[in-house]
Formats: structure tokens, C-alpha cells, sequence
């Protein structure tokens, strides 16, 4: 056994060093802090437990954010699919600048990026004042939180569909329209299929980071309990009360949430993914 | 169906890839457009299948005019080099596909599909491998889905770029006859591409060579390896040995070889050129009767049932190659740096045009005795 090991080593040696670096980097950065909450919320009993959850405060925040969480991410589905098609399929003056400013909600402070929304969308703002016209309210409900989910979730989709239709194979699309094809049934039928995959995981991606986002939502949202509040503002609030095992209940229900999330995206795909299983 | 291409002239941005190209292609045959790389031939292919549009000419499917049809109506069968399957169809789906992709109305009915589809995986051999993923198959077995896939519309005619190029050898010359003989048995007009003459020689009833954006050549196998129309045809066929030289009233001279030929015009001395296949060349020990001239062995390399001699003429210093068998080769007892007389045998001649107004030159074949 031990002479066959070492006759397959690679020409870079090291996976003992590599792998135990990985598990302590895990460890320490990931599975630890994430079983002292698990640790911290069972100081509380069971029934000081579902009456933290159950709070009425606490119920609405979660609804509000998965509710706009979820719309923030089907936005970004759609759309980032359609910037990533437009990026990788077309070439035009400026194309360098629009991929670069993709990456902007990742790379700017999010705070920065909700004081800059909540200063357009509110009822004074550029954007904000049109909306008011319509007797629409953007800025402090919950329809704000949802624009500010979106912008930040935007990279995501197009970042993980982008390589893949950069890579896509044109003849396919040919084949089809050789076959008969509309184009609207190539899109839907030829396309679609290869880049759902991609834009599951970017959905995925988009939704986790929406849920747990803070900096931007706290500016535009208003935070009114029971309508503008977020989870995450809810678990900073109860911090601050040093109510740790209310806060600490909160964030293992989205932790739990969270886990059965990527579950659930990682089994859809595997579905999708079954044509490609055998290369 | 009849193809008909008329004076098709297709420029990209900075090259152009066809040049005034005009073709026939009769019903019915199986027809190899033959070329280097960049030839054209692709193009003149994507043209007719409507994924390109010419800029200037016409392309006719059996009288009719097709220049302007979307690809989606020409009702072309096309197989790509690269199969272009649907990775996340099954093979059952990517054959289908054509059919189910159609409008209500013209639509087969579910049953029909699949007998039609099973028809067709029967065809290509492949029955029993429908619910298979195209990366489960070998390279040839998604070729051979590819055309069933494009015969499952029922084209007008079939299309393929580059068939084989992907495949290895085994399993082209497999491929290669099966082809043949699905040809034989549909009766359908075939249009294939490719790059070995080997392959167009074995397949097709008529060959097109094709060269710089330019039909070089039009005729049956026979034709272009035995009556070359020009120097390019006669290289691009197989290996060859090029001869320089000029000509005079009628009378070539190549070193110290002067061959007679038909060559009637009186305009003074010209370039010619005497081109050669290497399994032409005699090699003896003394000189007989004909064209002979010494030469030095370079190099001797036993190719299994030949041997290639790499050979110096002693009278012009040009290096050519001579083909034996090797019964022959044991007969002559030669060995490397030994000297030898070569006949020169069944050289085609082309006289660079006298009338060289065309920026390319033009080459005439002339008919010469041995």
C-alpha cells in the first residue's frame, strides 16, 4: 500500500501539507465560529427558543427578507443572464468599461452603495421623485430593500453565466436553424438548457448574499419593525440590547435556512447536470 | 437534387475566401470539394447551406433560386465537423429534434417521430443506444448520430464539413465506406468537404480541388490524377517531384534531358516546368534508351512494401524522390552515395502562359512523347 502511494505521487508533492492547511483554515475560519452558534443558542431552552423565533418582530423580518431576497435574485436571473449575453455575444466601443462596472457591487462598500441609492430613490431623489408622481414609495419600504438586494446580487449571475456563453459552441445554434429551428425555439430549447446550471448557481449566490446583506439595506430600508425590517438588522439590534441568545436563536434559523437552501441547489444541479456526468 | 452555383464571390473583412466560383453539382452524386486549408471550399459549403450570404452570384437548388432563403427554410442537411450535437439531449431528442422543433401543423405526431427516429438510429447502426447522452459515445458514433439527425428532416441534399477530419484513421476508412454505402442506398445528392485527396479519391464520383478562393479543377478521380489541369492539381494529388526548365520550338530541356512535345507556338524561349510522380521514376544501374540522367542516392528509407530514395542530380543539382518496390530495391544493390541513372518517365509539362496578363501566372499543360 505504501510503496503504491508513493509510485502515484505527482510531480508536486505536498498533499499532506496542503490538505491539513485546508482543514485548519475551514476550521478555524468556517466550522468552529459556526459551532459556537449552534453552542450559544442551546444555553437557551427549548421553549425560550420558539418563543424568540415566533416573536411577531422576528416572523415579519424573516418574511421580509426571503420575500425580497428571493424577487431580488429572480431579478438578477433574468437580467444578468441578459448582460452576460450581451458581453459575451457582441462586440461594441465600450465593452471593457460595462464588464468593469459589473464588478462595481462587489468591489464598492456596500454602505456607500446605499446612501447612493437611498439618496436617488427617496421621494426627493432623482429616480425617487418620477416614482412619487406614480404614488409609488421606493426608498424606506419594502420595494427599496428590493433594488438595493438587486444591486448588490448583480455580479453573481453575470459572473457565472459569462464564461459559459463565452465558451458556447455556435455550431450548435447553426445546427438547429440547419434543422429548422426559430430562433426563439434555439434559444428556449438549445441554449436555455446549457446555461441554466450556471444561472441556478448564480441564483443561489445572489439570494445567500442578499439574505445576509446589511450595509446597504440599513440606509434605504427605514427599518421600521414588523415592515422594513431585515434579519441581519434584527440580530444587530438584539446584539446591541445584549440579548446574545435571542441574537444568536435568529442566526441559526438562517443557518439552518441556509444550509437546506444549498441542498436543495445543489440537488437541482445535479439533475441538470446529468447529461454532462459521463465525460 | 441539383445544386447550382453561379458566380459566387464571398469577402471577409480583409480576405477574400471565394472568388467568381461557379459549380454544378448533379443529382444524386457523391461530390468532394477537395483543398488546402483556406481554400474556400468551407465557405463555398456554409454558402449553400445558407449559413453565410455571397456577396455577389446566385446558389440554385434544382432550378430554383435559393440565394436569398433563410437557412431555416432551405431544407439543407448539414453535418458538422465537430458534430455539434446537443450535449443535453439524449440521442432519441437530438434526432428528433428537426421534427419536433416544427409547427403544429406540420408536426408528426409523437408516434410517427419515434418511428421515424428508430428508422433512423437503425440505419446508422446505433439502435439500442436512444437514451444515451452524446459524451457517452465515440467520436464516430456522434458522427454517425449527427447525419442521422440531419437526415431525420429529410433534406433535399446532405452537407458534411470535413466528415472524418476528427475521427482516427481505423475508424474513418470504417466510416468512409459506410458513407458509400448510405449513399448507394438513399440516392441522395452528398456535398463533403475535405482536406485529403486520398479520402476524395476513395468516395466520390466527382472531385472539385479547390485553391485560393478558386475552383482549380472539376472532374472524376480518374480525371484529376491522371489529367491534371494544372500544377497545383497535379501536387496537390500526391507526392511529386518538380523539374525546372525552359522550352523551345516545341522541345523541352531539363538539365541534360530534352523531351519533344506538341507545344506549337513560336514565341521564343519560356519557363516550363516538368512535374513528376515519384513511383514514375526508373532507376537502373546503366544508361538504355530514353531520357536518363545520373543522380546520387542521399538517402534510402524503407517504407515497408517500398523504399524511398531521396535522389541529387548530378547534371542540375535538383533533389527529387523515387518510389521502388522492394523487390526492385534488393534487385539494384544501391546504397547511399552511390550514383545511378534515372529515367525521367511520364513528366507533365506546363509552360508558364506566354500571355501572362493575369497577376496569377496561368500554367498550360502540353502532351509530350516518351
Amino acid at each position: 500500500m505504501k510503496s503504491k502511494s508513493s509510485r502515484n505521487r505527482g510531480f508536486l508533492p505536498g498533499f499532506g501539507l496542503t490538505m491539513g492547511y485546508t482543514v485548519i483554515y475551514l476550521s478555524l475560519l468556517v466550522l468552529i465560529p459556526l459551532s459556537v452558534l449552534f453552542l450559544k443558542a442551546s444555553t437557551m431552552s427549548w421553549g425560550e427558543f420558539v418563543g424568540t423565533i415566533l416573536d411577531d418582530r422576528v416572523l415579519a423580518s424573516i418574511r421580509v427578507s426571503v420575500v425580497t431576497s428571493f424577487l431580488a435574485a429572480c431579478m438578477n436571473a433574468v437580467f444578468g443572464v441578459l448582460v452576460a449575453w450581451v458581453l459575451a455575444r457582441y462586440q461594441f466601443v465600450g465593452k471593457r468599461f460595462i464588464d468593469g462596472i459589473v464588478d462595481l457591487p462587489f468591489a464598492l462598500p456596500t454602505a456607500v452603495g446605499g446612501i447612493a441609492l437611498t439618496s436617488i430613490y427617496a421621494e426627493n431623489g432623482w429616480i425617487g421623485q418620477y416614482a412619487a408622481e406614480w404614488g409609488i414609495k421606493i426608498a424606506y419600504t419594502p420595494l427599496g430593500i428590493w433594488v438595493a438586494l438587486t444591486f448588490i446580487g448583480l455580479p453573481f449571475v453575470v459572473r457565472t453565466v459569462q464564461p459559459v456563453l463565452q465558451d458556447w459552441d455556435l455550431q450548435m445554434e447553426e445546427a438547429a436553424a440547419t434543422l429548422g429551428a426559430t430562433r426563439w425555439n434555439t434559444f428556449i430549447r438549445v441554449i436555455l438548457p446549457h446555461l441554466l446550471p450556471a444561472v441556478i448557481t448564480g441564483f443561489a449566490l445572489a439570494f445567500a448574499r442578499a439574505l445576509g446583506e446589511y450595509g446597504s439595506v440599513v440606509f434605504i430600508s427605514g427599518n421600521m419593525p414588523l415592515k422594513t425590517e431585515i434579519v441581519p438588522l434584527l440580530i444587530m439590534t438584539k446584539l446591541e440590547q445584549f440579548d446574545y441568545a435571542g441574537a444568536t436563536a435568529i442566526a441559526t434559523v438562517m443557518l439552518v435556512a441556509s444550509f437546506i437552501m444549498l441542498l436543495i441547489i445543489n440537488y437541482l444541479q445535479w439533475r441538470i447536470n446529468k447529461f454532462d456526468a459521463a465525460r | 437534387m441539383s445544386i447550382e452555383v453561379v458566380n459566387i464571390t464571398k469577402s471577409y473583412k480583409n480576405f477574400t475566401a471565394l472568388k467568381e466560383v461557379s459549380l454544378h453539382i448533379p443529382e444524386g452524386e457523391l461530390v468532394a470539394l477537395l483543398g488546402p486549408s483556406g481554400s474556400g471550399k468551407t465557405t463555398l459549403l456554409r454558402l449553400i447551406a445558407g449559413l453565410e450570404q455571397p456577396d455577389t452570384g446566385a446558389i440554385l437548388f434544382h432550378g430554383e433560386d435559393n440565394t436569398n432563403r433563410d437557412v431555416r427554410e432551405r431544407q439543407v442537411g448539414f453535418v458538422f465537423q465537430h458534430y455539434a450535437l446537443f450535449r443535453h439531449m439524449t440521442i432519441f431528442d437530438n434526432i428528433a429534434f428537426g421534427l419536433s422543433v416544427r409547427s403544429r401543423k406540420t408536426r408528426p405526431s409523437k408516434q410517427e417521430i419515434k418511428e421515424r427516429v428508430h428508422l433512423l438510429l437503425r440505419l446508422v447502426q446505433l439502435d439500442g443506444l436512444a437514451h444515451r447522452y452524446p459524451s457517452q459515445l465515440s467520436g464516430g458514433q456522434r458522427q454517425r448520430v449527427a447525419l442521422a439527425r440531419a437526415l431525420a428532416v429529410e433534406p433535399k441534399f446532405l452537407l458534411l464539413d470535413e466528415p472524418f477530419g476528427a475521427l482516427d484513421t481505423k475508424v474513418r476508412q470504417e466510416l468512409r465506406r459506410w458513407l458509400r454505402h448510405l449513399h448507394e442506398k438513399l440516392g441522395l445528392t452528398i456535398l463533403f468537404v475535405t482536406h485529403d485527396q486520398e479520402e476524395a479519391m476513395e468516395l466520390a464520383d466527382q472531385v472539385v480541388v479547390m485553391n485560393e478562393g478558386r475552383v482549380e479543377q472539376v472532374g472524376s478521380p480518374e480525371e484529376i490524377y491522371h489529367l491534371p489541369a494544372n500544377p497545383f492539381v497535379y501536387s496537390f494529388l500526391g507526392r511529386v517531384n518538380l523539374f525546372r526548365g525552359r522550352i523551345r520550338d516545341g522541345k523541352v530541356r531539363l538539365g541534360e534531358a530534352e523531351f519533344e512535345t506538341e507545344w506549337e507556338h513560336n514565341s521564343g524561349e519560356l519557363p516550363a516546368v516538368g512535374y513528376m510522380r515519384p513511383h514514375d521514376v526508373e532507376i537502373a544501374l546503366a544508361p538504355g534508351d530514353g531520357h536518363f540522367v545520373q543522380a546520387r542516392i542521399q538517402h534510402i528509407s524503407p517504407l515497408g512494401p517500398i523504399v524511398r530514395l531521396d535522389l541529387r542530380r548530378l547534371d542540375t543539382d535538383e533533389l527529387f524522390e523515387a518510389e521502388l518496390s522492394h523487390q526492385r530495391f534488393s534487385e539494384l544493390h544501391v546504397e547511399e552515395k552511390s550514383t545511378v541513372f534515372v529515367k525521367l518517365n511520364n513528366l507533365s509539362f506546363y509552360v508558364e502562359s506566354p500571355a501572362a496578363t493575369t497577376p496569377r501566372p496561368t500554367f498550360l499543360p502540353i502532351q509530350a512523347s516518351f
